[in-house]
């Protein structure tokens, strides 16, 4: 990473669970996992609260329709780390590759159902141009999709504007597709707190 | 707005942990990272770039503002500020355009339960 605080500024107790990491997993210790343990009091600690609460807390959305949000508002960034990441937690959380393969390569043609596939069409144009308008909302809201499922789509991809954002700032190593199977696995397993 | 909402609560407790608590940048230039305004030359290249075009960030941006006399916690502090804020503005402009949406919705919906 750019800053040299990301790669070794921690202390001995983080630098434990590092190395027990690493041991469980048997992969490095990802880089989005580094951020929010340096100095957790400043972003870390309130950052994965809100990211949980998002992807995992209660929603009409399942975890596998957030998961793809979260990819799919990556690949509208560009972003290859969370990609790699949320494509892979994605497709397992759905037990379906192909599906979400669809969805990034072309939304438009991808078999899903059209709530979610009005909630992603919003979402990639708030994401790309930074702004949506009531007839945006209008068009998600007539395909089906309540309020609540809106806004509970706005917290995934406002965590995710963030998550990108940082990534490609501090210039996240992208690892293999093994490591992020097995991200995949400990996200599914236990949530980002 | 959605004050009862837990998500909106998990958000605002970061937007303001960065920009009010404690850290190792002023407040004002947290404050101006997340706004992407007012900030002076090299440091107002790599937070706009942060907002607008985060993969177009390189090792040479982050030297120039280390060169500059920022620490790397500074530097750390203000980009997260920056994509914050970013994030922020989307998050914001959404949320009206829905409060938008839904007012054209009960309007319409009284509309035709009260046909006058």
């Amino acid at each position: 990473m750019r800053l040299k605080i990301l790669n070794s500024g921690y202390g001995f107790g983080t630098k434990v669970l590092f190395a027990f990491i690493h041991a469980v997993s048997r992969q490095p210790v990802p880089d989005a996992a580094k951020l929010v343990f340096y100095r957790p009091d400043f972003y870390g600690a309130p950052m994965k609260e809100f990211t949980h609460e998002a992807m995992r807390g209660p929603s009409a959305w399942s975890v596998g329709d957030r998961e793809l949000m979260a990819a799919f508002v990556s690949k509208m960034n560009a972003c290859a780390f969370c990609i790699g990441a949320h494509t892979a937690t994605a497709a397992r959380a759905y037990h379906d590759e192909a599906k979400v393969s669809a969805v990034l390569s072309d939304l438009e043609t991808a078999s899903i159902e059209e709530p979610l596939r009005a909630t992603l069409r919003m979402l990639r144009k708030l994401t790309r141009e930074h702004a949506v308008n009531a007839d945006d909302m209008r068009a998600v809201l007539a395909a089906g999709v309540s309020r609540e499922q809106i806004e509970d789509a706005l917290a995934v991809c406002s965590a995710f504007n963030t998550t990108d954002r940082l990534a490609d700032a501090f210039g996240f190593f992208v690892p293999g597709p093994k490591a992020f199977e097995a991200g995949a696995k400990f996200l599914l397993r236990r949530g980002y707190r | 707005m959605l004050t009862e909402d837990k998500k909106r609560t998990a958000y605002t407790a970061v937007v303001t942990r960065v920009l009010e608590g404690d850290g190792r940048a002023a407040r004002a230039a947290r404050r101006a990272a997340f706004e992407n305004a007012r900030l002076a030359e090299p440091l107002r290249t790599l937070i706009d770039k942060v907002a607008k075009q985060p993969t177009r960030v390189t090792n040479e941006d982050v030297a120039a503002v280390k060169a500059s006399g920022l620490s790397e916690d500074q530097i750390f502090e203000l980009v997260i500020c920056a994509a914050i804020g970013q994030a922020t503005r989307q998050y914001e402009t959404a949320l009206e355009a829905l409060a938008a949406a839904m007012t054209d919705k009960k309007r319409s919906e009284h509309a035709s339960e009260d046909p006058q």
